[in-house]
Order: C-alpha cells, then structure tokens, then sequence
C-alpha cells in the first residue's frame, strides 16, 4: 500500500513537471494554429538565464525566475516579428520547417555562448530539503513543481475562459477575418498569446530543471515527450492536457517501477491507445 | 566498385611512399551534437601531444585530420574511414568514441593496410575484430571490476545493479556480477532502465523495496546522471544508509559543477582522474587545458587520445614513415610508458591497455569545486571482459 501511495506521488509530480513545460506548446498549437517545434528551445532560453542569473550573479531563485520568464520574451519579440508572423495560417509543414531551423540555430548559439556541459539552477534552500510526508521523503522541490503546475492550469484557464482578451483570443482564432472586422486587434492579440506561450515555456524549462537538465540539446531531446502531450491531450484544451499529463506520467511511473526493463513501451502504448480512441486528442475540439 | 577504390588506394601508397613526408592520421568522433564535448576532449588531448612532443617523427610531418560522427552510426563511420583512407591517404585511423563506430571500420584495416587507435571505444570485443587494432582507453569490464571488491571488502554483501538498458551497461552490470559473486557476495536484482530515463524516482523505490545494502549504477556520462544521483539523495536513500557503487563515467570531471553537493562522497573506480597525481600529468593538464580552452570541460576521453597519439608516433617511428601496419602494431605490442593516468603497458596478446584502476571519491577542493580524490590503486588492470567472453 505505501508502495501504491510513493508511486503515486511520483507520477503527480512527473505529470506536473510534463504539464508545466508542455502547456505553452499547447496554447501555440491549439490557439494560434503554429506547430512550433522551437517550444523546446525557448524553455531552454529560460533555463540558461536562470542558471546565468541565479548561478553567475548570485540573485535569488525567485528573482532568477521572473528574470528567465521575462528575458525569454524579450528575447522571442523580435522573433515573433520577423519570422512567426509570417508563418501564421500558412501551411503546416512551412511551419515545421521553419521552427525546427530556429531550433537548430538556438542549439548552436547556446553550445557556442555557454558551452556543452551541464548547467544547473541552484535551489534556496529552502526548496532543497527533503519533505517527510510519512510513509516517503520527497524533495520540497517536488512539491513546488505541483503547486506551481496547478496555479498555471487555474490562472491560465481563468485568462482564456473568463477574461475579455480571452474573448478575443478564441475569436481570432475561430475567425481571424471576421474578428479583425468586428474590431478585434488580431495581431496584437497573437503577439500577446505567442508572449504568453513563450513565458510559460520558459518558466517550465526553469522548474523543470531537476528533471530534465539544461544542456545545449535539451532544445531537441524533449521535444517529442512535449508534442506527445499535446497530441493526447488536445491542442489547445487546457484540461485535456492536464489530464493527459496526469494519465501518461502515471502510466510511465507505474511501468518503470514494475518492468523497467520494457523502457518506454507502456507510455507510447498508452499514448496509440489514447490516439485511436480520440484521434483529436482527450479534450481535441472538431476542426 | 571496392576494388576500384582499393586499387586506387593502391596506387597512391605506391605512389607516395618514395617521397612521404607528410604522414596524415584520420581521426574520427563526435565534434558535434550532444556528445560533443567528447570530441573536443578527443582533440584536446592530440593537441596536447603535438604541443608537447612536436608534430614530426623524424623527418616526417604528422598531419591530423578531423571526421565528425555526432551520435553512434555505424555506417557513416564506416564511408567516413573509407574516405579518410581512399581520398586523404592517411597512414593511420584513430578517435572512436563509440563501440558500433569503431567496429564498423574493423573491416577495412587489413585491405587498406591501416592501423587502428581505439581512443575511446570501450567494449572488449572491438580488439578481436582486427589484428591491426590497438586501444588506449579503457573497457567497462575493467573499470568496473575492481569496484565489486570495493563493495565486498567495505562489508556490503547485498547489492542491487541497476544499469541503463545498452551495450556498455550491460557489460558493466555483467562485470560486477562477476566480481562482486566471485567474492562471495548476492546481486538482489538486476535492473536495466532505458536510456531515455528522466525521471529516476520510481527506481529508487525499487531500490529501496529490494532491501539491498547497496547499490551498484552505470549509466552513460551526460544529463541523466544529474537526476540518478540526485533523485537517490532526495529519495532518502543516501540518508538511509544505502551505499553507491559505480565507475567513474558517473562521476566524469565536466559533470561535476552541475552534480556538486549532490555528489559528495560518491565512490568510483577509473582508469583516470584529472587530479591524478604526478609530473606526466600535471604537464598533460595544463597543455589540454590550454588546447580546450576551459579547463573544467576536461575529461577522460583527452587522456585516450593523448596516448593514443604517443602509440602512433612510436608505430611511426618504427615504421620509418612508410604504411606498414603489421609491423606497426607489432612494434607497439608490450611497450610500456608513463602515461599522465599513471604507468601503462599495450598488453601483446590483446593490443589493449593494461594499465592502474583507480577507486576515488568526489571531495571538495579548497576553492570550492569538486574533484575525484584517488584514495586506492589497483595495479596493473588487464582487461577481464576478453576472458569472460571466451
């Protein structure tokens, strides 16, 4: 029974960490309609200021955060300017190809500015110990990746549904022209939403650092995982992927605890499954 | 169309011979993608060589020239030797970082009449695939031994392995099994988790539910060790007194800064530790520091490179400059050297190294950073994995 409860407790965290990181590209893909295969790439942006920051200037972790988050903007302005908005609405593999050249350059950029070894963020302390929940010690940081991942699926449920940007956000979606007609700024709207895609991104490559380590491939190694997510949970369904991430981090925490030696087998069996039952994904919405 | 391209090749170690004064050596590994770092200790070590020993034998120049194989691929390794051989000529092939590379190129060596210098490359097998195949690195079998006599002689009698689910983890699993039975102790378990592993918390369960005393890990150098070592401290494991055995690939020196804290006190046998202690290496250190650029980057595939070199220019030497290889290789079989890791001898049966297993532990320099400490050698290591397989 302690067991079932340890397991489970991990698969929460892993599926949180999954959600916090994977929820940007979701927005991207769901909302805006961009296959943005450079979504990898911006969160490890985010992950290499927040090294920068907390570990070559010392600042506070919190501080290093909002730095990583906001600098990753910064950075994916100009981008967005110049490249992405020539890509919105055009076909899907201009797209891919377009966003895995971004990917590519960033990769090269960063092994040529921090160089290929390993970057950590330093932790205070305080999240650095390990919590006794009873019958298992987790690390603090742990728990912080789960509330953090639940206040991003709350507030970010709360921007879309419930505010009037949101309103306007899922209009220019739905019907760009009529929207823009309606008096609707669309391009300033996907400027917004890319924004608010990109500092998710970053702030999941941040607090998912001790899991998925900041290192000049970090933009290609998880990409897959990341589109996974998306897939089976719905483009652009903030539910869908919570509970995608919950289901598939259960399902790899579960397999690798009992048959580690099958690898990956259960998570992308369970993923065909998933897919052949909701070819649009848990929560996907008809085109 | 291989003929084409032997005869050619023919005719131009014909041609050249009279007047060779130029002796090229290909070397081939991953100077980009995610194991790069690998490929620049590779080059740093040759530098470092070249710096410190000159680049000529004799009369004769040595000239090196770079392929680069960013992940294993066996048959890109392969055209990439052939092409070395056929179109730049070279006398010698070296570098390798990975098994499948290095025995995809097996093939040519004999036709070509070409000899091999395996820098990294660390399954035994690889030296019975040719005649004209020397290593100077290192297999797993060998770093991994003597650490199942560590675990035993500390009073550790049951032992869970876990190892990633490949080639080299398993001979590591398969070599501390070995070792650690021999003495007289259990293996609980045997668990092999795939290389794609980010997540490390549901195995440190399993550990933790064996019951065993301690722990014996492989896993590749890279971004997975940071998560194995700290989920194992986070997971309470290393508060519950459950020991960590492994060879040194965990603990490699350009991993340390990120592992820090989470490291301290890790165990690892090796064949080399950037702290060793002697005048060979403190020379080798500083000029592959210098060829690198940044020190900390520094790791052991430059010491399998530097005396990979030292081999190559000896074969030279021998050969006077003209493509020999048999008698190349036969000219470095039993030699001996002090090599920056310590004294080392090309055993003459296998054409691998024999050389000094190190045990170490991750310590706190003064100024802060991490370094392996050697606290315990084991001499004159052969390579146990070639008997084992036999």
């Amino acid at each position: 029974m302690q067991t079932v409860f340890s397991i489970g407790v991990d698969a929460l965290a892993y599926g949180m960490v999954l959600f916090v990181i994977s929820i940007g590209l979701s927005v991207t893909m769901g909302l805006m309609r961009v296959v943005n295969l450079a979504h990898g790439a911006f969160a490890m942006i985010g992950g290499y200021i927040a090294s920068y920051a907390a570990r070559d200037l010392g600042l506070a972790y919190a501080f290093a955060v909002l730095l990583a988050v906001f600098g990753t903007i910064l950075i994916a302005i100009p981008v967005e300017r110049l490249l992405y908005r020539r890509i919105y609405g055009q076909p899907e593999l201009t797209q891919v190809l377009m966003t895995i050249g971004i990917t590519f350059c960033v990769i090269g950029i960063a092994n040529y500015v921090f160089g290929p070894t390993l970057k950590t963020i330093p932790t205070p302390e305080s999240l650095r110990a390990p919590v006794s929940l009873g019958f298992r010690t987790v690390s603090a940081h742990r728990l912080f990746v789960i509330a953090c991942g639940a206040a991003v699926a709350l507030g970010l449920w709360y921007f879309i549904e419930r505010t009037a940007f949101g309103v306007k956000l899922r209009a220019s979606v739905d019907n760009a022209a009529m929207a823009a007609a309606l008096g609707v700024k669309t391009e300033v709207v996907y400027a917004v939403s890319f924004a608010v895609a990109v500092g998710l991104a970053a702030f999941g490559g941040v607090v998912g650092a001790e899991l998925l380590p900041i290192e000049p491939y970090y933009a290609l190694r998880y990409m897959v995982t990341f589109l996974v997510v998306v897939s089976v949970g719905g483009a652009g369904s903030i539910p869908g992927a919570l509970a995608a991430c919950l289901l598939l981090g259960a399902i790899d925490t579960t397999g690798r605890y009992l048959m580690p030696e099958f690898g990956e087998f259960f998570f992308y069996l369970a993923v065909i499954a998933i897919v052949w039952i909701f070819p649009r994904g848990l929560a996907g919405r008809a085109k | 169309m291989k003929h084409v391209a032997i005869a050619a090749l023919a005719a131009v170690l014909m041609g050249g011979v009279a007047h060779a004064d130029t002796i090229k050596v290909g070397v081939v590994g991953p100077f980009s993608g995610p194991f790069a770092l690998q490929g620049k200790n590779f080059k740093a070590g040759i530098d470092a060589y070249m710096a410190l020993n000159g680049n000529t034998v004799g009369d004769d120049t040595i000239e090196v020239i770079y392929r680069d194989i960013p992940s294993a691929d066996p048959a890109q390794s392969k055209a990439l030797s052939q092409e070395l051989v056929v179109k730049e000529g070279v006398q010698y092939l070296a570098g390798f970082y990975f098994t499948p590379d290095a025995m995809a190129a097996t093939p040519l060596l004999e036709q070509a009449n070409v000899p091999m210098v395996v820098m990294n490359a660390a399954t035994s097998a690889i030296v019975t695939k040719s005649p004209y195949v020397v290593r100077t690195s290192f297999t797993t079998w060998q770093t991994s031994t003597p650490i199942a006599k560590v675990a035993f002689d500390g009073g550790t009698r049951k032992v869970i392995s876990v190892v990633s689910d490949y080639g080299p983890g398993v001979d590591a699993e398969a070599a501390f099994k070995a070792g650690f039975e021999a003495a007289g102790g259990e293996i609980v378990e045997a668990i092999r988790m795939p290389l794609q592993t980010n997540d490390f918390s549901p195995i440190m369960q399993r550990i933790k539910d064996s019951g065993a005393e301690g722990v014996f890990a492989f896993l590749p150098s890279g971004p997975t060790t940071l998560g194995f070592v700290k989920a194992f401290n986070e997971n309470g494991l290393k508060a519950g007194g459950v020991k960590f055995f492994a060879p040194g690939d965990l603990t490699q020196e350009s991993d340390l800064p990120a592992l820090g804290e989470a490291a301290l006190g890790l165990t690892t046998t090796f064949h080399y530790a950037v702290s060793h202690d002697s005048a060979e290496n403190k020379s080798f250190v500083e000029a592959a520091g210098k060829a690198i650029g940044d020190p900390a980057e520094l790791s052991f595939p430059a010491v399998g490179a530097y005396d990979g070199m030292h081999v190559i220019y000896k074969m030279i030497e021998a050969t006077g400059g003209e493509p020999d290889a048999a008698k190349a290789v036969e000219a470095v079989k039993g030699l001996s050297w002090e090599s920056p890791r310590g004294p080392v001898t090309i055993d003459a049966e296998s054409r691998h190294i024999t050389q000094n297993i190190y045990l170490r532990e991750v310590a706190k320099a003064d100024d802060g950073t991490y370094y392996n400490k050697e606290v315990q050698t084991f001499e004159k290591q052969g390579d146990p994995g070639l008997a084992a397989a036999k």
